[in-house]
């Protein structure tokens, strides 16, 4: 079922523009295919591609760089290792003060798969990357730890020195008198939530072009970077110049970001010091396979949430113990998606004594960042799954707990425990509304009705409060009060805006919002529309940004929802600082009082005698060819730029309150899903979303985010997790391993709106953006929760771990059964065993596998064998698995010889692509007609980028490139054939087929 | 069959919306980096490179194609169509990409291009489809931003209208 959608509405031009769902600019050139994104504009003539080489290992010493062969290439101007990194950079800033140092590429040793390891700069793409696969590097592997709990366990592996124990922060926070709280409270509830890692992903990857002025040491760099823009101190420290010669620049079109893009930042650091050492213009466009590994990803968290709760189920107090994983760096900003939430840990209720220790840590996994809800999303899956906990363990119902607990409607602007002042809302009306509108009564009975029938049909509830505009202060709560009175204040939120009027009265706007694809050219076409009285498509708006020309700060750029809330209001501020000139400007012309002026339909009028008028135009254009005449109060209007930072959002206090945020919207869900009792699959029947965002600036957009974000939100409850194995190699490298919603599992949600207007913004507008991020997951868990009866629910809900849950863990497999033991998931080990018939007598068989000039051609993409010792082999091999081919060289040891009847062979192959490492026992045996019998069995293990993106393939894989050795083996012996039933090329292309092809 | 040298530039030419266009291109190279890289036309997008998320959809003799699953050698002399050849004239959108903009089908529009050719494909040969019919054609397609219903409404909106256009073409 579609919802309509408002289309827009010209109406008479007397109502405002703001408010109405307008068809936007910016949709006639990106549906014509004339976008500019990054990769569609043109790069100067002789600009330089390159390519980067990310570590196969999660964590692991680099013994040795060997980039000869890779510089010798034709069209190969540069390779950049670490030290010729550091040559021309210092270290990124890490976010917490330790003696820690956060590097944009490996230096001498490698903490998460695809981790930069080395830089090629090239002619074209192409011979960058062909010259990457001669790059030998030899790696000496350490233990790895990828669990957010494991890291913290006596003897873990330690990543960085200046982390002991591998933990970067530990803050104990207490707020109003929590422990007389507990020791009071008839009852406690508790609950130990794993939030997942996954990302919102967008279709366009990072890129950036950097070049480099010698002369003034100056750099130039565009990128699809989003903000903030805090981060450009971040970059230009990193390259060592000061901020005005690190000129940033975006382009007008970006693909999407949702948070993400924020992340590109270490990459033009490494981009621009590519430029420094080749002293050309160089551009580096990601692949997906790099974006799923390595670029940046939402964090995961370990959290236990105690309650101190009353009979009537009313939450006295609440324990907070978060122990968040930031991957294998802490980079800027983090840890803030921690502290992102921390003036809201009681949610959308009125909760008094609240206890926190946060602590932060780091595992072999990618470094997090920005990705939308930031934070939201693991705090409420913690708080709504408890609400839920209690309810069950009070035997009330969970809509009346939530009910019980929220702020009371006339309690704002209210404080809460932890620091935030949310700024309005009537949280009760916008529940009863929902119930109402979204016909709860209705779900409930369609409830009962399946479950009478045997079926598994459960609702779930969630109220939220969803912050916005960042205070860039907040993040300083992780450190304490005294290290924060040593650093200096942080606080506020700079929006600028400018406004202008050109030589014929047309009006341009530009800000630094930074959007990717949410339509800010047109709403700020609407909001400064409403200033002068013009139609929206009078305003060219202009969203690119130049830190060396325009008006920016550190707070701009588009994250923490901040555009309607913050950015549209100063612009409307900007517009109406110059209508107010030309007001003056007008009633001198008109002979009126200023105060008498309006703007309307394209003329400056006077209220009371509208035929007394004179053309916007005319007015606007004056400051360009008559300033002489303009009364003298009146001032320029040819440009107006405006800086607006709300003073409510104040630095920390010595008590570690916080307002973290702005604005809070308020968001109530429910939802009806059914479980499928055979294959665990969670359909969602029904979904109802109640948002109260403030001011609605233009409804179709703000739909469109809540849609938007629904989907995302819906991906990461049912599908996505990025997944590394226990050794940390990655292993959800493509689309069809890291699985996103399609249409067939979209469905609409019902969307409700309440608008409370925010006393702090200028257009009573809040952030609406993120919101579902923080719902959706924890609502759709709470209702698969109430279908299966179950009291812990781990996202993603796929239904092999539902089966889990339900039906207990799996049974091994009966003994003998498959050839290839498939692995678990986690486990990578490939096994097998098969038979091949060769002519020729064993020791005739044996004296082949002994002879290096056979192995080379019997070994399937062989290059060369060199014999190191009589039982040490050592080959050069391509090998190609699923959809990606590449170097290996491989070291094979021969044991236990027992000729020619059996020998052990144990070795390791490692590659731009991978590493294995794998042991197999060959046996010889006359066939009784003057062959061979060959039988064979091998144990694998395989890591690297293979097992990012051939993960599924690797087992079919295996078994026909072992299967091709001993044909090619039997053939070159003059005859017979593999025998082993499981080789089958045509199976394994069916299953590349299908890997490309349709899915699910 | 000819073999293509790999380490050679051929020529590669074809029909690009009617045109007629050549370029040079290396046997491994795809098409879709031709069809960006070569020939400018820059509005079919690469969002994957390995065939999931549709972005590169574009028709290729009249099938629809993952130009990023194909060699730029492999089409030529074939007739390609692709965003840039949607609009009726270049201040003009066709009923498709009208009924995107009307119902916010589109917020980055990176995914954009390959949905439009699935779709406008599909609705040259079925004129009154079900919203699971698109929900079904669309599953190929990954977009980040919308959510997909407004895409769907889009879809079902422009194929009536088409549908009601083709009817009063053929009453005349
Ligand atoms: S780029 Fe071709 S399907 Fe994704
Ligand atoms: S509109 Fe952004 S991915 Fe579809």
């Amino acid at each position: 079922m579609l919802q309509a959608v408002k289309s827009a509405n010209p109406g008479s031009g007397d109502e405002p523009w703001v408010g109405r769902s307008i068809e936007r600019v910016e949709d006639a050139a990106l549906l014509s295919g004339r976008g500019r994104f990054i990769d569609d504009l043109g790069v100067q003539p002789g600009t330089l591609h390159a390519t980067i080489l990310g570590s196969p290992h999660a964590h692991a010493d680099i013994l040795s760089i060997d980039v000869e062969a890779a510089k010798r290439l034709p069209g190969v101007a540069a390779v950049l290792t670490g030290s010729d990194v550091k040559a021309v950079t210092t270290s990124l800033v890490v976010g917490v003060k330790a003696p820690v140092e956060c590097w944009p590429i490996a230096m001498d040793r490698v903490r998460y798969v695809g981790e930069p390891v080395a830089l090629v700069v090239a002619t074209d793409r192409a011979r960058a990357e062909d010259a990457a696969e001669l790059i030998s590097v030899e790696y000496r592997p350490r233990g790895a730890v990828v669990d957010p709990l494991g890291t913290l366990a006596p003897g873990a592996p330690v990543l960085h020195d200046g982390f002991p124990g591998n933990l970067a922060s530990d803050r104990y926070f207490r707020y109003g008198d929590p422990e007389k709280a507990f020791a009071e409270a008839p009852h406690r509830f508790s609950i130990d939530i794993r939030y997942p890692r996954n990302s919102c992903t967008p279709i366009e990857t990072y890129g950036v072009v950097a070049s480099h002025d010698a002369g003034e040491d100056a750099y130039e760099v565009l990128a699809n970077f989003q903000g903030p823009f805090s981060i450009h101190t971040v970059i230009a420290r990193a390259l060592k110049v000061p901020g005005n010669r690190l000129r940033l620049r975006t382009p007008p079109d970006s693909g999407g970001s949702f948070g993400v893009k924020q992340g590109v930042f270490p990459y033009i650091v490494l981009i621009a010091a590519a430029a420094r050492v080749t002293g050309r213009p160089v551009k580096w466009i990601e692949d997906r396979l790099e974006h799923l590994t390595a670029s940046v990803s939402a964090t995961n968290r370990a959290t236990t949430l105690a309650a101190a709760v009353a009979a009537d189920g009313k939450i006295l107090a609440l324990d907070w113990d978060q122990v968040e994983d930031c991957g294998a760096h802490l980079r800027a900003p983090e840890p803030a998606t921690l502290y992102r939430m921390h003036g809201n840990l009681t949610g959308a209720y009125d909760i008094r004594h609240v206890k926190i220790r946060n602590r932060v840590v780091v595992t072999n996994k990618t470094p997090t960042g920005l990705n939308r809800g930031f934070g939201g999303p693991q705090v409420y899956f913690a708080l709504e799954r408890l609400v839920q906990r209690i309810a069950i363990g009070l035997g009330l119902d969970p809509l009346d707990v939530i009910k019980r607990n929220l702020i009371d409607a006339g309690a704002f602007p209210y404080r809460t425990a932890t620091g935030a002042l949310l700024d309005s809302g009537n949280y009760q009306e916008a529940v009863a509304l929902a119930v109402e509108q979204g016909r709860l009564a209705e779900l409930k009975a369609k409830r009962d009705e399946a479950r009478a029938q045997g079926r598994l049909y459960g609702i779930g509830f969630t109220a939220v409060v969803e912050p916005s505009v960042s205070n860039m202060g907040y993040i300083t709560t992780v450190l304490t009060a005294a290290e924060r009175r040593k650093a200096g204040p942080k606080n506020g939120a700079q929006a600028t805006a400018t406004v202008g009027l050109d030589p014929v009265g047309s009006v341009t706007v530009h800000v630094a919002s930074v959007p990717q694809g949410q339509g800010h050219r047109t709403v700020l076409s609407q909001v400064v529309a409403d200033v002068f009285g013009l139609q929206p498509g009078d305003i060219r708006v202009n969203t690119e940004i130049d830190t060396a020309k325009d008006a920016w700060s550190i707070a701009s750029g588009n994250y923490a929802s901040r555009f309607a809330a913050a950015v549209a209001g100063t612009a409307k501020l900007a517009a109406e600082r110059v209508a107010g000139r030309l007001a003056r400007i007008a009633a001198s012309q008109l002979n009126v009082e200023a105060a008498d002026i309006v703007f309307a339909k394209g003329f400056v009028a006077s209220r009371h005698n509208p035929e007394n008028r004179i053309a916007f135009s005319r007015v606007a254009a004056l400051s360009h060819w008559s300033p002489g005449s303009l009364p003298d109060d009146a001032g320029q209007t040819i440009r107006e730029t405006v800086f607006w930072t709300p003073p409510e959002l104040t630095p920390p206090d010595d008590e570690d309150r916080i307002n973290s945020s702005l604005c809070h919207g308020f968001i109530f869900d429910f939802c009806g899903v059914e479980i499928d009792p055979t294959t665990l699959e969670t359909r969602i029947d029904r979904y109802v979303t109640m948002h109260d965002c403030g001011t609605i600036l233009h409804p179709g957009m703000v739909n469109g985010q809540i849609r938007g974000g629904f989907a995302q939100a819906l991906g990461a409850a049912l599908f996505e997790e990025y997944a590394y194995a226990e050794d940390g190699s990655f292993l959800t490298g493509t689309l069809a391993d890291y699985l996103l919603p399609t249409t067939t599992e979209v469905p609409e949600p019902e969307i409700f709106h309440m608008e409370t207007p925010s006393p702090f913004t200028p257009l009573g507008a809040k952030g609406v953006g993120e919101g579902n991020c923080m719902s959706t997951p924890v609502c759709i868990a709470n209702a698969v929760a109430d279908a299966l009866g179950v009291a812990d629910i781990t996202l993603p809900l796929v239904p092999a771990r539902l089966a889990e849950l339900v039906r207990g863990a799996e049974p091994p497999p009966p003994d003998g059964g498959a050839i290839a033991t498939p692995a678990r998931e986690g486990d990578r080990r490939l096994r097998g065993e098969g038979a091949a018939s060769v002519k020729g007598a064993p020791e005739q068989v044996w004296a082949m596998l002994l002879d290096p000039a056979t192995l080379q051609s019997v070994i399937p993409g062989c290059q060369s064998v060199d014999k190191i010792t009589d039982t040490h082999f050592r080959a050069d091999v391509t090998l190609g698995i699923g959809p990606v081919s590449g170097r290996y060289r491989a070291d094979v040891e021969l044991f236990d010889l027992d000729p020619p009847r059996a020998v052990t062979l144990r070795g390791g192959a490692t590659g731009a692509l991978g590493f294995g490492n794998a042991e197999g026992r060959i046996t010889l045996a006359p066939d009784g007609n003057s062959g061979t019998k060959l039988t064979y069995s091998y144990d694998a293990a395989i890591g690297g980028k293979v097992a990012s993106i051939g993960g599924r393939l690797l087992d079919g894989a295996t078994r026909v490139i072992i299967g091709q050795f001993f044909t090619a083996l039997a053939r070159k012996a003059g005859g017979g054939g593999a025998e082993g039933s499981s080789f089958s090329l045509f199976a394994v292309l069916a299953k590349v087929a299908s890997l490309f092809g349709g899915r699910r | 069959m000819t073999r293509l040298k790999a380490d050679q530039r051929h020529s590669v030419r074809f029909s690009l919306n009617g045109k007629s266009v050549e370029g040079e291109a290396e046997p491994r190279m795809l098409l879709s980096d031709f069809l960006r890289h070569q020939l400018g036309a820059t509005g079919t997008h690469v969002g994957c490179e390995h065939g999931v998320c549709g972005a590169c959809t574009i028709v290729v003799d009249g099938m629809l194609t993952r130009s990023c699953l194909t060699l730029a050698a492999q089409v030529d002399g074939c007739d390609l169509k692709t965003v840039e050849g949607l609009a009726p004239s270049a201040d003009r959108l066709g009923v498709l990409q009208q009924a995107f903009r009307r119902n916010h089908a589109l917020q980055c529009g990176f995914c954009t291009a390959g949905i439009l050719m699935s779709l406008d494909h599909y609705l040259a040969s079925n004129r009154a489809p079900t919203e699971a019919e698109i929900r079904d054609l669309l599953s190929g397609h990954i977009c980040r931003c919308t959510g997909y219903t407004p895409i769907i409404q889009a879809a079902l909106e422009a194929a009536a209208e088409l549908a009601s256009s083709k009817k009063e073409t053929s009453d005349a």
